[in-house]
């Protein structure tokens, strides 16, 4: 059994943690599970504390997980979006944070457009800052979430064959997954368009390569990723339709990875773009325990960060 | 723990704590009113061994067998705010339907009444129990609470400075009680 507590008061990323902190969290977070089957979801661990969720960009399902994690462990939230707010007056960041902090919030949550933020914010505040995503650097809970189900669905990480596909040089998923799947001891290939596939990105430990049947061969897990057309700014490749004919995930490119690999989405999905409704659907999917396991996640993230300082033995 | 333990006295060995539970298993069948609804909820991790040896000697004496669960307490401490170090958490297991049912909770050591507090929280988020005993094998006095054990192996009185230590064959390879003493 793991005896390591978490070391900083915040959640930057993946990249500073150690292998003992990410298994930790991940054992914090299998026995927070349990509380989201029960008739009562709620435990009183952090009464009393303030969390602010601070999120600069679009987000439902990480925000409502947030929240969702920060009801069932007592905690008080405060919800804070940059619309309609003091940033559109011409506040600066930090001096929004610093207005935050002389609210004395324990936590902030934190997602912005741009990478770094949670780092710049975590130097100046006295408060944990967990980061919720910044640009396309990392998404550290996401990445946890997806251990978590692999995890279960597999019973370990360490050894693995994971595959992700699709826009890897927008995703924020795909580094922070990166960092934890090869801390871990997992074989990590990445696969995408020569466009959306960074020309360095072989140097954080991974395989990379343009040919998705090759790197789907033997896979134990394969993640897809959504194209963030948002992200792209301009056209990358030529249309949807053969962007799916080339990189889509369906039956007959399934049938080359592990007979009992598994089929990952961080969401929002583009059925028919990266991904074929009939694979979302199927039982291989794990896509929606992904989605509850995030609760669980970010409630052991919380709970750790505010004050779960974990020993082994007795008083 | 960081500061050094020293051993002081073995107050109790495996002949002993097994007449003890022995006993306590005698007296909750003697004294316990619906027997036939009775559920034992061992809190992590030294109630959990005493929960199934009381278990499976009351099975033996009334010839019924007992649902056994699992508490684990540390979501419902009041005492995350100080600086003091958590446990690691783990799962609460509790398979069957705790409404109606009298519920013996079993702990190893009753000290400041805190950790029962905080077990009954537990439990009452789990469902509405009828009723809610405490059985303990040590009773080392202190209570901060005003909580107290319905069933108790053996009161040792002790110093604030010492500490009672309780082995069990399934978590510590012995059964044995130990008095330890912080330094002065």
């Amino acid at each position: 059994m793991t005896a390591a507590s978490l070391r900083s008061k915040d959640l930057v990323g993946i990249e500073p943690l150690t292998p003992d902190e990410i298994t930790l969290l991940l054992d914090t977070a299998e026995s927070m599970r349990a509380i989201g089957e029960r008739a009562i979801k709620k435990v009183p661990a952090l009464r009393g504390r303030m969390v602010v969720n601070l999120f600069f960009e679009a987000s439902t399902r990480t925000r409502f997980s947030f929240e969702t994690a920060e009801k069932w462990l007592s905690a008080d939230s405060l919800n804070f979006a940059a619309k309609g707010s003091s940033v559109e007056k011409g506040e600066s960041l930090l001096d929004t944070a610093r207005n935050l902090q002389a609210m004395s919030p324990d936590l902030i949550v934190i997602r912005h457009g741009s990478p770094g933020v949670p780092h710049f914010l975590a130097r100046h505040l006295k408060a944990g800052v967990v980061n919720a995503g910044d640009g396309a650097h990392e998404h550290p809970t996401q990445a946890l979430l997806d251990a978590l189900t692999i995890r279960q669905k597999l019973g370990r990480v360490e050894g693995l064959n994971v595959t992700i596909a699709g826009d890897i040089a927008h995703s924020r998923v795909v580094r922070s997954n990166i960092w934890l799947l090869t801390k871990m001891g997992a074989k990590v290939t990445v696969c995408g368009p020569p466009t959306l596939l960074p020309v360095h990105i072989d140097r954080m430990g991974v395989r990379a390569t343009t040919d998705f049947d090759a790197a789907l061969d033997g896979a134990d897990v394969v993640m897809m990723l959504r194209m963030q057309l948002e992200r792209q700014g301009k056209s990358l490749f030529p249309s949807v339709r053969e962007y799916f004919r080339h990189y889509g995930l369906d039956a007959k490119r399934l049938s080359r990875a592990n007979p009992k690999a598994i089929v990952m989405h961080p969401g929002p999905m583009n059925r028919g773009v990266e991904i074929a409704s009939d694979i979302a659907d199927s039982d291989r999917s794990v896509i929606l325990e992904q989605v509850s396991n995030g609760v669980a996640v970010r409630m052991a993230v919380l709970y750790l960060l505010l004050g779960g300082h974990p020993w082994e033995g007795e008083s | 723990m960081s500061e050094e333990l020293t051993r002081k006295a073995r107050i109790l060995d495996a002949d002993r704590i097994g007449r003890m539970v022995d006993r306590m298993a005698h007296e909750i069948a003697e004294r316990q009113k619906d027997l036939p609804g009775l559920a034992l909820i061992g809190i992590r991790t030294r109630g959990v061994p005493l929960a199934n040896r009381l278990a499976a000697r009351l099975s033996n004496l009334v010839k019924q067998s007992f649902p056994v669960g699992t508490l684990d307490i540390t979501l419902y401490r009041d005492d995350l705010s100080t600086v003091a170090p958590q446990p690691l958490l783990k799962k609460t297991e509790i398979d069957f339907d705790l409404n109606g049912r009298t519920v013996l909770l079993c702990d190893d050591v009753l000290y400041t009444g805190r950790t029962i507090r905080a077990a009954l929280d537990g439990v009452i988020d789990l469902g509405r129990p009828r009723a809610i005993r405490l059985a303990v094998l040590i009773d080392r006095g202190h209570r901060e609470f005003p909580i107290e054990a319905n069933y108790v192996g053996k009161s040792v009185p002790t110093a604030n400075r010492e500490v009672i230590q309780v082995m069990f064959q399934e978590t510590d390879g012995a059964d044995e009680v130990w008095i330890l003493e912080r330094p002065a």
